[in-house]
């Protein structure tokens, strides 16, 4: 199956994040912010990232805008996590690259389907 | 696909009241930068607001994903306001941030309700609510409706026609994607459309040149294809026609009313301490591995590896109790984080200034310890605060800075974590204390007692009431329960105070309560354990500086300290090997700086202790704190010296004196 990270700075939603995609047989990687995403990523390789919007240290458009730029992460999908209110972040998500959006709040059923939708 | 949603709550209450205390802590950094800065605060430092909007906003996201709903509605509206803090929309005044404080309270007490399953008080929540929406400004986005997913039933006949732009794939978007999400909807016909399709030399491999021709038969809306499309809108051309006979039945949504687990008792765990742990545990095995080979043929020749081995194992199991108290320690930030916002609302209600700095919360106790030291701690800060602090015009008077200063101040020190709580304050009346404790018969009129041990007095159970030193002084309100609370900690506090120029209660504790280092002692057949801490030393007994004072227990001179001595076999009703006092050896001891010497008939060994209550497993015993295992399985009982030292003293006849260079006992003992 398919190795995803997902980041985020509270720790409930990337446990609900990482217990569901683990419960179809994904493997999950988790950081906290930004930065520690990048950290976690180099030299290495995943095939999907779903990232919070709103973090310390890097958000998630900041993180976005970085794994485009790295040759691996060119036609990586990266979602993000935003909420309703939050329409002028999704557009700045897209600019900066991202593939598409999970908005909050959702199920673990509609996270494996926006995953499969990507993953196939 | 069935996830309890239950086994993330826990999770979710606790890093939201972390973030809502972290919140309250930028808030009121947020106000005083607004008194530095004016108007430009946000400007000045944009991540102060950040931060306390990230906390609004998570506390919001997990709320509604775990559905908590009144909890999301209301930070909903929190975000809001923040947002026009954050957009200039309005100003972060001291009104604003007095009603933020309120809406983080309103919040705490809203998770903690969902929590426990509790009610909280709605009224007061609504209130603030209404209050929070007044302050609305007209471009705030209004509450979000939650979204519906629809679904159709009834059968249309769709044509969509896709046109994808180059840079579709850039965005990690893909039409292959989309096709396939397309055909779980109905049923599909597409025909590509290769008319951009460049020739070999010109094209671009990162380019999307395709498009697609799409026929769709399916239950399906014009919403539900449009959704598909959703990510990729603003990067392709997309028309959907339709022949639409459909009829559309919302599903009604079935709200997930999870019933609230009780509040189970976690402790969150940093992962390095986890990973030191399993580090530690992997070198246990190693060494059991390597034990139970070197025994399976064992013969003499490896007698000198089965006892490396064992040293081995030794610092292992030394190694994984250290990592294993580790986990239990938490900063001293959970304890202090709360007194910013005390300090700012007192002063704001006593009308004084004050400036609160902390220092060293970073220092790790154990959680029991954090919890329990809330309080004790909170009544001190108070304390300095009601009656530490003088107002600013009487401060301005005194020649002293207009705003007080109370400062905090933790750092481990050996075993134990010191606290200082710290004022600049008027200090201790030392005057009144003392005609008060005469007052009460402690001291007698003509005593001329030493300024710490007139402190002292305000430790005392109902020694100052209200009244008794009520504008001068004050302080001792409930310091005797403050005591209490920290000794049942194992731990002591001491106050030194400059008249004039503040106060300084020191507080000490140990770094956990489940272990401690511990003398073996031996009495009779049985070993006790005296606390490491509480040991000054030990001497041989010299018969000729030992004194019976009439109606008093035995002296016993020590370097013109008289000491009273405690015969622990009479105490505890045992055999010993000798009752001559030259044969054994005094253990002198100290508590609430009182000292006492301890008969025994040897010292067996310093050892850490694994602490039983006794309580829990038999029931409280006077003198004993506490019991514990030794390696040979035997249980030994932990003396409880502060309980010793007052038996002690009481049985002196004299009450509990302190003893000193100062003391000089009534009855002059003869030392010959």
């Amino acid at each position: 199956m398919a190795t995803i990270l997902t980041v985020d700075d509270t720790a409930s939603m990337r446990q609900m994040i990482s217990f569901t995609l683990n419960s179809v047989g994904h493997e999950v990687i988790q950081a906290c912010d930004g930065k520690e995403a990048l950290q976690l990523l180099q030299g290495k390789k995943v095939d999907l990232v779903i990232a919070d919007v709103n973090m310390p240290n890097m958000d998630g458009i900041t993180l976005v805008k970085s794994l485009r730029e790295q040759a691996d992460y060119k036609f990586t999908p990266i979602l993000m996590l935003t909420t309703e209110s939050q329409e002028s972040k999704r557009q700045q998500g897209k600019v900066a690259g991202a593939t598409g959006w999970i908005v909050k709040p959702f199920n673990p059923e509609q996270l494996l389907n926006v995953v499969k939708k990507v993953l196939g | 696909m069935a996830i309890d949603m239950r086994q993330f709550h826990q999770t979710f209450f606790e890093e939201s009241l972390e973030g809502l205390a972290g919140m309250e802590t930028e808030l009121l950094r947020l106000e005083k930068a607004a008194a530095d800065n004016g108007h430009d605060a946000v400007a000045a430092d944009p991540e102060i607001l950040n931060t306390i909007f990230r906390a609004a906003h998570s506390v919001k996201g997990g709320s509604s994903t775990f559905g908590f709903d009144e909890v999301a509605a209301f930070a909903h509206v929190l975000e809001s306001r923040l947002d026009d803090l954050r957009d200039g929309r309005s100003r972060p005044d001291r009104r604003v941030i007095s009603l933020l404080l309120l809406s983080v309270d309103c919040l705490r007490s809203l998770i903690i309700a969902a929590r426990t399953g509790k009610d909280v008080d709605k009224d007061a929540v609504d209130g603030v609510r209404a209050q929070l929406e007044s302050l609305e400004s007209e471009n705030a986005v209004p509450a979000a409706a939650p979204v519906m997913p629809a679904k159709s039933s009834g059968t249309a006949h769709w044509d969509v026609v896709f046109r994808p732009h180059r840079r579709l794939f850039h965005n990690g978007n893909d039409p292959l994607r989309i096709l396939r999400e397309l055909s779980d909807l109905g049923e599909l016909k597409v025909q590509a459309d290769l008319a951009a399709l460049p020739t070999w030399e010109q094209m671009d491999p990162e380019a999307c040149y395709l498009g697609w021709n799409i026929e769709l038969i399916g239950p399906v809306t014009r919403e539900t294809i449009a959704d598909v499309f959703s990510w990729v809108m603003d990067d392709c051309t997309l028309e959907v026609t339709a022949h639409p006979v459909q009829s559309l039945a919302p599903r009604s949504i079935t709200e997930a009313v999870a019933s609230m687990d009780a509040h189970a008792d976690t402790l969150r765990v940093s992962v390095p301490k986890v990973d030191a742990l399993i580090n530690t545990v992997g070198e246990l095995v190693i060494t059991q591995t390597m034990l139970s080979q070197l025994t399976t043929n064992f013969s003499f020749d490896n007698l000198s590896r089965l006892f490396a081995g064992i040293a081995q194992l030794e610092r292992n199991t030394r190694e994984l109790q250290e990592s294993v108290m580790h986990i239990r320690m938490l900063p001293l930030s959970f304890a202090f984080n709360r007194l910013p916002r005390l300090v700012h609302d007192m002063s704001q209600k006593l009308e004084k200034k004050v400036e609160l700095t902390i220092h060293g919360e970073q220092t790790e106790i154990d959680k029991t310890v954090i919890d329990r030291l809330i309080d004790p701690l909170l009544h001190l800060v108070r304390n300095s605060l009601d009656h530490g602090i003088e107002p600013p015009a009487a401060r301005l008077a005194a020649g002293k800075p207009e705003t007080g200063r109370i400062e905090l101040k933790a750092y481990q020190k050996g075993g134990n974590v010191v606290i200082e709580v710290r004022d600049d304050g008027r200090g201790l009346a030392y005057d009144r204390i003392f005609s008060k404790a005469v007052e009460r018969g402690l001291f007698p009129a003509s005593a001329n007692p030493a300024p710490e041990e007139i402190a002292e007095m305000i430790f005392r159970p109902g020694f100052s009431t209200a009244e008794a030193v009520s504008d001068v002084s004050g302080r001792g309100v409930g310091m005797d329960v403050v005591r209490s609370n920290i000794r049942s900690l194992g731990g002591t506090i001491e106050v030194a105070s400059q008249p004039g120029s503040g106060t300084c209660f020191t507080v000490r504790l140990p770094l956990t309560l489940a272990i401690l280092d511990g003398l073996s002692v031996q009495v009779g057949a049985h070993t006790y354990i005296l606390p490491l801490v509480s040991i000054i030393e030990s001497v041989r007994i010299n018969p000729e500086q030992i004194s019976r004072p009439a109606g008093s227990a035995e002296l016993y001179g020590l370097r013109k300290e008289y000491l009273p001595l405690l015969r622990l076999y009479e105490l505890f009703h045992v055999e010993p090997r000798s009752t001559d006092l030259a044969q054994g050896l005094l253990v002198i001891v100290e508590a609430d700086g009182k000292k006492a010497g301890l008969y025994v008939d040897d010292l067996l060994g310093q050892q850490q202790v694994v602490i039983k209550s006794l309580a829990t497993h038999y029931r409280k015993v006077e003198g004993i704190s506490a019991a514990t295992i030794l390696g040979d399985g035997t249980v030994a009982m932990i003396l409880d010296v502060t309980g010793l030292t007052r038996l002690a003293h009481a049985s002196t006849g004299r009450g509990p004196v302190p003893a000193g260079d100062t003391f000089t006992p009534a009855v002059t003992p003869t030392l010959n």
